[in-house]
């Protein structure tokens, strides 16, 4: 006869115990991030809070910065255009430069190349923060200094790296056969590539574009460093003169107004969530 | 061909080949705020040597980038990675996400949370959950523990780096190593130590190197929650170079300073070039028309 062979309570259950465990360590860790973007949220809809995170009251008092602007302060609108003005470009200008670049890397044989593709991935593993004293003077002597126009050609220019070495993974991933085919039917380099090539990268330029999007949007340091005159704030400088200022006495406009600036982020956040994880983690520092 | 790589090359070259040359040429100088060339040779160098904060600075900067580093970048990203991997992927893309979110917000608007997280009166997150675990009275975390938030609002964000590049390399791991190891009846622990973590010993290395650099060049949340206070006891290198340049207006010497920071890059990134696998991301192109 079989020798009865028990489990005990712990082998039978031992996976699912682990998996619960690993769980509940993984909301407590996670808590911090939930509960501050929470707080986020309810404290600039609510006249109070209890207990720091709790609404007591809606209301809409805290969003008053849209239609009166605070005093001191230039208008909310003119603020959020500039920063607008300030994504847009660089990402139009981002993304002009890295859909010819990345192609030129990606499909192009020449003698520099394998320099130019070290150059790249140095200057994006390189600390431009470094740079920020020569920046300026050089900015200064062209005159671009407390201007939007001297912000977005830095900000693109320095992203460049990044957005070409996103380009060219999506160019790589083309066939060579498509490119022969157009070559073969009498399109020169330049046709092939605006007629045949570029259609089947969109999803690369609306990765490219999108994060460079963000960057230009989030921009603080170089805006901070940079730009003098509160005409030309964007609204990473605006949330930040008002942390300075009403610090630890009107959290209600402090978390309205930065909501209102992390809208785009969150629409972004929201929807396309799946890129993330994957691309954006070769794009950013910290 | 040229007509491809002329916009990119232009812009790079001002904006980030002059100023790394002209970075080395200013840390000559005794540049000020009316701009004048007035070389001083070495004298800089010499100054940062004697400069009083330097050693305040140096023991900061270690001690943030240390503890970062190991806490959060390394130790909380590989926790998050070997976790998330081992629950369902839909419940561990969750978390993952989520951890995603510091580094996509705004800086300005990631350093109020952490501002409001250890506000100083009962209002904050810190000091509410003091008071509701253990009944002891709110403290004021900015004058007690101020590298604390420093090193906790970075982490934060720096963790998720190397969740990432954890998570794509546990996925790759072959299934059949992870079955043997749970067949033998290895516990999770057992299968982690001695199948998981050797396999992406490569990836922990890189990670290391990359986020050590990231972390000395860094001042950004600094700036915005501490801005090196109080009493430089959170000024950091990067964040001195700032303030030297852009507050004392000493451009020369801000340009020595930045000139540590540029050499450990060169450095780093030399290093990157000859470690990490560089010959396989340029393999060249296949046909070749005109160039």
């Amino acid at each position: 006869m079989m020798k009865e062979y028990r489990l005990t309570f712990w082998q039978m259950k031992k996976e699912k115990i682990t998996k619960a465990v690993i769980i509940s360590i993984l909301i407590v860790i996670t808590l911090p991030i939930m509960l501050t973007y929470a707080w986020l949220i309810l404290a600039s809809f609510s006249t109070d809070m209890k207990y720091g995170i709790i609404p007591v009251k809606f209301t809409l008092h805290n969003w008053r910065f849209l239609w009166k602007s605070i005093e001191g302060y230039p208008p909310i609108w003119r603020v959020f255009f500039n920063t607008l003005v300030l994504a847009l470009s660089v990402m139009g200008l981002e993304v002009f430069a890295t859909i010819l670049g990345g192609y030129a890397l990606s499909r192009f044989k020449f003698r520099l190349r394998e320099t130019l593709l070290k150059t790249v991935l140095v200057i994006h593993a390189f600390p431009s923060i470094s740079l920020l004293v020569a920046i300026y003077y050089i900015l200064k002597i062209t005159g671009l200094i407390d201007t939007l126009t001297g912000v977005i050609l830095l900000k693109a220019s320095l992203e460049i790296p990044w957005g070409i070495w996103i380009m060219k993974g999506f160019y790589d991933q083309i066939p060579w056969e498509v490119e022969f085919a157009g070559l073969v039917d009498g399109y020169s380099r330049i046709q092939v590539w605006w007629k045949v090539i570029l259609p089947l990268v969109k999803p690369g330029i609306a990765v490219a574009g999108i994060f460079s999007f963000l960057s230009g949007w989030s921009e603080f340091v170089f805006i901070n460093t940079f730009i003098l005159s509160q005409n030309t704030w964007t609204l990473s400088t605006y949330v930040k003169a008002i942390i300075g200022d009403f610090r630890f006495v009107d959290y209600g406009l402090l978390t309205s107004v930065s909501l209102f600036y992390i809208i785009p982020t969150i629409v972004f956040f929201v929807f396309a969530n799946k890129y993330l994880l994957r691309v954006n983690i070769t794009g950013t520092k910290g | 061909m040229l007509f491809f790589l002329l916009p990119s090359v232009i812009l790079v070259t001002i904006f980030f080949a002059l100023p790394v040359v002209l970075t080395g040429v200013l840390s000559f100088t005794g540049m000020d705020y009316s701009f004048k060339w007035n070389f001083v040779g070495i004298q800089n160098y010499i100054d940062m040597i004697g400069d009083f904060m330097i050693s305040t600075v140096v023991k900061n900067t270690f001690v943030y980038v240390f503890f970062t580093l190991l806490i959060f970048n390394l130790g909380t990203a590989l926790l998050l990675a070997l976790f998330t991997t081992t629950v369902s992927d839909r419940i561990g893309g969750f978390f993952r996400t989520i951890w995603m979110l510091p580094r996509l917000t705004p800086s300005v608007v990631y350093g109020l949370l952490w501002i409001w997280a250890f506000d100083p009166t009962d209002y904050g997150l810190v000091n509410i959950a003091r008071k509701l675990l253990f009944g002891l009275p709110p403290q004021n975390w900015l004058q007690s523990d101020p590298m604390l938030i420093i090193v906790v609002a970075n982490g934060f964000v720096g963790a998720s780096f190397g969740m990432i590049l954890f998570t794509s390399a546990i996925k790759s791991i072959p299934k059949d190593y992870l079955y043997a190891a749970r067949v033998d009846g290895g516990s999770w622990f057992f299968t982690v130590r001695k199948v998981i973590l050797p396999m992406i010993k490569w990836q922990i290395l890189f990670v290391t190197a990359y986020q050590t650099l990231s972390l000395l060049t860094s001042f950004e949340y600094i700036y915005i929650i501490t801005d090196g206070g109080p009493a430089f006891s959170t000024e950091v290198w990067a964040l001195y170079t700032y303030h030297s340049a852009f507050q004392d207006f000493r451009f020369g010497y801000g340009a020595a300073l930045s000139m540590v920071l540029v050499g450990i890059g060169v450095v780093s990134a030399l290093l990157y070039l000859k470690f990490f696998r560089f010959r396989e991301m340029i393999k060249e192109p296949r046909i070749e028309v005109d160039s």
